[in-house]
């Protein structure tokens, strides 16, 4: 506080005004600091509204058409199996599919109803199967899978990490533990259709996650007996089946991949499908189905999608028309000062 | 002893029975057992150091091995906390809260520390105390005890308060300042007791004893009482011997005085107030929010518990796969409620998401980036002090954009505390031609608005920089360059009194007794600076050191007082030389604000006696003699003028005296004088009353109270009046005051013009009864009604109940501005406070949240960078909980389709990642850079303010709307995927969906969705959105990429490359629920566009069309129609000058008097 501070009016000494000082202090000019930074500043202007919405219709409609049709094209046959295949008589299909001594063979026949183009793809689906269970998901060791020397690192695989006298299992986790075990043999006309069950996984799983050294060990061994026993002289990295299957489904309904068909199906070709219904599905009321189906570009069987487009594309035209008799109903002039508040205000009075 | 002893040769016997294990050496004696003790080599070597002396814990205890004492534990007492914060640290996520933390608490400390270093500074002060025998030494003030006698000097700050015993002038009186106290600037004169004046030097002090009993301490800065005993009498304290801390010394060489309060018993400390912790409405409000989203969390979290232990309880046992056998407690069949209630814990975590705690760290981030522009504002850079604005707290940003109510501190902030002598009436002549702001805005007006009204103000005075105006022929105004005051205080522009050719007007010797008066009625004291010669005024108010510059203008130069005397050097003509006059000054009335007025009573060079009267116009009038009305008709019309020009008026008078007349009257002032009790006052106000009546007018003044430069239009844009005029209601009795303020409200009901605008004026002794309980409601709701209340006389204290009752009771945001000591507590009360940086200290600023360095930067603070961050805040914390809720709930759907096991579709990095990087940035870019409008629009539509204060963007209805859209936006997500990924092959090869699959996909719709629906938000695309928008989507990608090279990745191993990438069913995917989520809020935009627009819509709207350039007349209505129309205050007053020009220019006729320049 100087004494200039003190406000009284002390006049006349003429001192003088303040020199500028410490410009030093004056903040350096630049556009982003006095927020001045160029840039666009899009309106939704009537033209826009209705142009976005056209446009979005105009690339949606066709999208939905193009997926509607290809979802159609596909052709999909499938054979639900778990109640057919229990012997007529059974109560129980809990203490039959348990029992190791029953054989469990069943035949089913199936008919083609339309031209199947190869490659077909034989898929089993499981139904309220919690695969997406916490518990499950996370009872894996990923490192053990690749790395023969690491066999011993079950971490997170409990409960079936070891056996009972301390082994460890590889591959160790409930998830290879319950792999499934049903087998699918296609005969057509008394010809065999041969599966293909190569490349049925992703390429960079056999490469990179399950190791070609590395092969089963204890596996199944437990007095706990779960899905399919491994054969211990395959790698890991050829057991198809097991890499299809330790890649988790996200819904408790799902479909994984078998095998592939390289013939051509015709109409009204009947498939007689033998098949050895191992896998307990009965203990939690889970249905499975055995699937044929080809594929186009979007995948399987897939109507939603192009439904969704079409829906999606069709709102957005009636969008584009209802926001056209809007503004040709209510037509609001760009810019129009008598929609600013203190005129709307003055107007109401 | 012996019991122990004989157990060891028991064992010794045993020991016998082994051959290795019990071996004893043979060798060697108690006595040279040592480190350097022969045998087995390696003993005594590296490793082998170990020496145990038996039975002798003298020897061993210097070794210092380690006490037999164990520990297991991971941490003890002293290394728990550090050790186990340090492995909390170890996890990324802790790290980000503990920088969340630090992040908030910097600007806080670093403000304490300030303040420190303040109270440090203040502690430290020194001061010269009796040390015992007549010596004074200095001394630091934090070492000054009750009892000490001090001396203080001219122009320093009392150390505590003081009780005065005496001062340089013989008469024990001293002159004080009480900015810091009251803001008043004007000198208030203290007196010591009679008893004490005899100590007027160090010497006396060595036997200085005396008692004093008094008050216990308290806020109350103008009462004291207490006793004074001292040489075995007692004398009666009162306030008008009690120096104040933070009050200053002037005009007196010394004081000494004895301690009476320290510290904080000080009526300044007890005066201050808490600095409280401030957060904006906003962010209480979103406090609100967060409840509310943690209470979903909460329920949801339950339902996941409950589905959890219900599926556990009749599923799980089916379930052979999960081999429900082995469980653990965490997922028990038989034990479903127990597994259930750890599983909350395990869904909290999990749904977690839905509270957006990077909001915080965001919010933290935008609003130190929203203060730096604030800091870095070229336009709130003060090119005289070199000060830009600060915002000394970042969190009441948005706080600015809401603000209802200004307060605000008169002396100093809105006006400079400077009067300029503009204009006088003399003998019924007016002389003066400048022109008050007031008559220069009317006349600015006039001339570029011609007859619409409507033209702004604010264009005025930006865009007409002519000098010189031309209104109609003779009528000019000077404006401009010519206006500049060449010497400060003084402003008066007329060449008919100037260089004396005042002599040369008809009415010269009433000039001259005018000029006298103005020279010789006042208590200033003049003050010569040694270094020019130059003189300065230290006056009372500076009203009178604005006459006495004028006096000495027209050649009446006061340059000296004693005692008893004024000297004048006049100097009538500027061919004559000066001639020193000596006035005696027999009698000195004081001015007080119950009197008005001002009375010297002196005797001149030839022996007359005069009386010179200075005084409020009505007062003076009252008491004017029947020959003394001559110029009573022209001078009351004058003062009017000058009322309407913004100016302070005061009416000058004069009376001649003969002896006898007035020694009788000397006599019974004497008496009043030294008569004494309580009603010494009114005796002496009778006695005064005797000899002030007969008065002869000789003329009035006016001055202006000249306001800070902008303050005028800085106030009308913020539309908040303030007039400059004070009153004092006298010590009312609480009744009177109680009618008064029912009257008050009657008579403002009553009133029917709507444009009758009515000020409310209390003073600071009503307003204590004002304030308190029961009466403060009923004042609150009168002042609503006025268009302004001023409140003077008020002490810091008052000042800050004030702002509070505004505060609660309109329960609005307020706003104080102050630049002075005693408006911290007002600053400190209120939503905002701000602090004038500038002349004034460092008090108000170090208590305010923001401070700027002039009342006019305020605007720009408010309108511009109030505005922004209200909607950018606003906006930034409703996408927030958007897109967290948007995010969240897919997480939590996801469970009903997973047993409520708690697992997640997405990769936990994905999770990790969504806040922190993949959609952090764009909302920062939103919170900083959206503009609605440009600065110019703000500052030209203060319309759009309102925005804030009406709380738009912040209001249910859009938070619950934008909620609505988050819950909307994850339905869509989560089941558009979910049916989309359902069962069937997803690509051409035959592959399904594993959840890996699904999860990324999903999380992809999610951030183009958020991402999108941002853009969609924006109205303000630079470069940095853009990048940050559109950076953010590809960050995606990029990421996905890298992950899925490494291993870690797990299942999202080359998702990108091998799984999703060639899968057109994943980009149109993304494409649909992109699309499908942002459309809602599409359509919503696009109709309130079109049916409903909000102001900055339309005004968007016109600049986009360039409208305002092509109809350049609709929109400077509109900007003027922005503004409200204003009652009173400036702006009125231009409008009520332009009427009356106006009518002046009807009437035509060459009776037409505005002053001419010649």
């Amino acid at each position: 506080m100087d004494s200039h501070a003190a406000g009284s009016s002390s006049g006349g000494s003429g001192d003088g005004a303040a020199q500028p000082r410490r410009n030093s202090r004056k903040p350096k000019y630049s556009k982003f600091t006095q927020q001045e930074l160029p840039a666009c500043k899009p309106i939704l202007t009537p033209k826009w509204v209705i142009s976005v919405f056209v446009l979005v219709g105009v690339i949606f409609v066709p999208i939905g058409i193009v997926s509607l049709r290809a979802s159609q094209q596909v052709v999909e046959i499938v054979d639900r199996y778990d109640d057919a295949c229990v012997p007529a008589g059974v109560t129980d299909k809990l203490a039959y599919i348990r029992n190791d001594s029953i054989p469990k063979a069943c035949t089913r026949n199936l008919t083609i109803t339309k031209d199947m183009k190869q490659p077909i793809f034989v898929y089993y689906q499981l139904d309220n199967f919690y695969q997406n269970h916490r518990r499950y998901v996370k009872s894996r060791n990923d490192v053990q899978l690749r790395d023969k020397s690491k066999a011993s690192e079950t971490d997170n695989c409990d409960p079936e990490a070891k056996t009972v006298d301390g082994k460890p299992i590889v591959p160790c986790g409930l998830i290879a533990w319950s792999l499934f075990n049903d087998t699918y043999n296609l005969i057509r006309n008394n010809e065999t259709l041969s599966v293909d069950k190569k490349d049925i996984s992703w390429k960079s799983d056999r490469d990179h996650k399950f190791g070609s050294h590395v092969f089963p060990m204890n596996f199944q061994k437990g007095p706990l007996q779960g899905g399919k026993i491994l054969d211990s002289k395959i790698p890991l990295s050829k057991q198809e089946d097991l890499i299809v299957w330790m890649r988790t489904a996200a819904l408790p309904t799902f479909r994984k991949l078998y095998g592939r068909i390289y013939v051509d199906l015709k109409e009204n070709d009947a498939i007689t499908v033998q098949l050895e219904n191992n896998y307990n599905t009965y203990s939690f009321s889970g249905k499975k189905k055995l699937v044929l189906s080809t594929a186009t570009w979007i995948g399987g069987k897939n109507d939603f999608l192009g439904l969704a487009y079409l829906t999606v594309g069709g709102i957005c035209f009636f969008l584009a028309f209802a926001f056209t008799l809007l503004y040709l109903i209510k037509p609001r002039k760009m810019g129009d000062n008598s929609y600013l508040s203190w005129n709307r205000a003055t107007l109401g009075r | 002893m012996a019991r122990s002893g004989r157990r060891r040769r028991d064992r010794m016997r045993w020991s016998n029975l082994y051959t290795f294990s019990c071996f004893r050496a043979q060798h060697g004696h108690a006595g040279d057992a040592g480190p350097s003790s022969d045998g087995a080599g390696a003993v005594g070597g590296p490793g082998f150091s170990r020496v145990v002396y038996c039975n002798n814990a003298a020897l061993q205890k210097p070794l210092k091995y380690v006490t037999n004492y164990i520990t297991t534990t991971k941490y003890n007492i002293i290394t728990f906390f550090p050790k186990a914060i340090f492995e909390q640290f170890r996890r990324v996520a802790n790290l980000y809260f503990l920088l969340t933390a630090i992040l908030s608490l910097t600007p806080e400390g670093l403000e304490d520390w300030r303040r420190f270093i303040q109270d440090m500074k203040v502690n430290n002060r020194k001061v010269s105390v009796h040390k015992g025998d007549g010596e004074f030494d200095y001394r630091h003030w934090e070492d000054l005890c009750v009892g000490d006698v001090v001396r203080v000097e001219k122009d320093q700050f009392f150390p505590a308060d003081l009780l005065l015993l005496s001062s340089s002038y013989e008469d024990g009186i001293c002159y004080v300042e009480t900015m810091n106290l009251d803001g008043e600037t004007n000198l208030k004169v203290k007196r010591s007791l009679e008893a004490t004046l005899p100590l007027e030097e160090d010497e006396s002090f060595k036997d200085f004893q005396a008692v004093i009993r008094c008050e216990d301490p308290n806020p109350s800065l103008y009462t004291f009482t207490g006793n004074f005993e001292y040489e075995r009498q007692v004398y009666a304290l009162d306030p008008s011997q009690i120096l104040l801390r933070d009050s200053k010394l002037r005009n007196t060489a010394f004081i000494y005085g004895v301690v009476i309060f320290t510290g904080h018993d000080s009526k300044v400390m007890q005066n201050s107030t808490e600095s409280p912790s401030k957060r904006s409405r906003i962010e209480k409000k979103m406090d609100l929010i967060i409840y509310i989203l943690f209470t979903v969390l909460v329920l949801i979290s339950i339902i996941s518990s409950v589905g959890f232990a219900v599926r556990i309880k009749f599923d799980l046992p089916n379930w052979w796969y999960l081999q429900p056998q082995k469980s653990n407690k965490l997922d028990d069949p038989s034990r479903p409620a127990l597994s259930g209630i750890f599983h909350l814990i395990t869904a909290l975590i999990l749904y977690g998401y839905l509270i957006p705690i990077s909001l915080y760290v965001s919010i933290e981030l935008v609003k130190v980036l929203q203060a730096h522009f604030i800091n870095q504002d070229i336009h709130m850079f003060d090119e005289e002090t070199g000060n830009t604005a600060q915002a000394r707290t970042s969190n009441l940003n948005e706080e600015l954009g809401q603000v209802h109510t200004i307060l605000s501190d008169k002396t100093g902030t809105l006006t400079c505390n400077q009067m300029d002598f503009l204009k006088c009436s003399i003998a019924g002549v007016s002389y003066g031609v400048g022109s008050s702001e007031v008559e220069l805005a009317a006349a600015k007006q006039m001339a570029s608005g011609a007859d619409d009204h409507d033209i702004p103000l604010q264009d005025i005075w930006e865009e007409n920089n002519e000098d010189e105006i031309e209104l109609v022929e003779g009528v000019t105004f000077s404006v401009g360059n010519n206006r500049k005051p060449s010497i400060k205080g003084f402003s008066f522009q007329d060449d008919r009194l100037m260089q004396g050719n005042w002599t040369k007007e008809p009415n010269s010797s009433t000039i001259l007794l005018f000029f006298r008066i103005l020279a010789l009625c006042h208590t200033a004291i003049p003050e010569i600076n040694e270094a020019t010669g130059s003189i300065a005024y230290e006056a009372e108010s500076p009203d009178e050191g604005a006459f006495l510059v004028a006096a000495k203008e027209f050649g009446f130069e006061f340059f000296k007082r004693t005692q008893s005397s004024v000297f004048v050097r006049e100097k009538h003509t500027s061919s004559e030389g000066t001639i020193e006059r000596e006035f005696k000054i027999l009698n000195l009335l004081e001015f007080n604000s119950k009197r008005k007025r001002m009375t010297v009573i002196l005797q001149d060079e030839d022996g007359q006696i005069l009386l010179f009267c200075k005084g409020a116009d009505s007062i003076i009038f009252d008491r004017l003699a029947k020959n003394g009305r001559m110029y009573e008709v022209d001078t009351t019309r004058h003062l009017n003028e000058y009322g309407e020009a913004g100016l302070r008026t005061l009416a000058l008078s004069y009376r001649v005296l003969d002896e006898s007349e007035y020694s009788s009257w000397n006599a019974e002032f004497l008496k009043a004088k030294i008569s004494i009790g309580p009603d010494r006052e009114l005796q002496l106000e009778r006695v005064s009353e005797l000899i002030e009546r007969e008065l002869i007018l000789v003329g009035a003044t006016a001055v202006e109270d000249k306001l800070q430069k902008g303050v005028p239009q800085c106030i009308d844009r913020l539309r908040k009046q303030a007039l400059l005029s004070s009153l004092t209601t006298e010590q009312v009795a609480k009744e009177s005051l109680l009618s008064q303020i029912a009257n008050g409200s009657q008579m403002v009901k009553l009133e029917k013009d709507p444009d009758a605008a009515f000020a409310l004026v209390i003073d600071g002794k009503a307003l204590a009864f004002v304030l308190e309980d029961d009466m403060k409601h009923m004042f609150l709701n009168l002042a609503i009604e006025c268009a302004s209340v001023i409140c003077c006389r008020v002490s810091p204290k008052q000042k800050a109940l004030v702002t509070r009752l505004v505060k609660e009771g309109i329960g609005q945001t307020t706003l104080a501005v102050g630049d002075g000591a005693n408006d911290v507590g007002m600053i400190q009360e209120a939503d905002i406070g701000v602090g004038i940086s500038g002349v004034e200290g460092m008090q108000a600023v170090m208590a305010s949240d923001f401070s700027i360095s002039q009342f006019r930067f305020l605007e720009r603070l408010l309108v511009v960078h109030g505005h922004w961050c209200y909607k950018r805040i606003a906006q930034m914390i409703c996408y927030f909980f958007y897109k967290n809720i948007c995010f969240g709930l897919t997480i939590f759907y996801f469970e009903a389709f997973a047993g409520f096991s708690g697992q997640s579709v997405y990769d936990d990095w994905f999770m990790l990642l969504f806040n922190v990087v993949l959609t952090s940035l764009p909302v920062i870019s939103l919170g900083v850079f959206e503009q609605d409008v440009s600065s110019e629009i703000c500052l030209q539509f203060p319309a759009l303010y309102q925005q804030g204060p009406k709380n738009l963007f912040f209001d249910w209805y859009r938070i619950l709307g934008w909620m609505g859209n988050g819950l909307y936006s994850s339905l869509a997500i989560f089941f558009l995927n979910l049916c989309i990924f359902y069962d069937q092959a997803i690509r051409d090869g035959g592959q399904t969906a594993d959840m890996a699959a699904v999860g990324t996909a999903m999380f992809t719709c999610i951030i183009w969705a958020v991402n999108m629906q941002i853009a969609l938000t924006m109205s303000h695309f630079t470069w940095i959105q853009h990048l940050f928008v559109w950076g953010s989507i590809t960050t995606w990608y990029l990421f996905i990429l890298a992950y899925g090279m490494t291993l870690r990745s797990r299942d999202n191993y080359q998702i990108l490359l091998e799984v999703l990438g060639p899968a057109p069913i994943y980009w149109a995917a993304t494409l649909l629920v992109t699309a499908a989520c942002n459309i809602p809020y599409l359509i919503h935009i696009s109709y309130q566009r079109s049916c409903k627009p909000l102001d900055h819509h339309v005004i968007q709207e016109i600049k986009y069309l360039k409208k305002d350039v092509e109809d350049q007349t609709m929109w400077k209505r509109e900007r003027s129609k922005a503004r409200q129309k204003t009652k009173i205050g400036f702006t009125a007053r231009v409008d009520a000058k332009i009427k009356q020009i106006k009518g002046k220019l009807h009437k035509k006729g060459p009776s037409l008097t505005i002053h001419t320049v010649s």
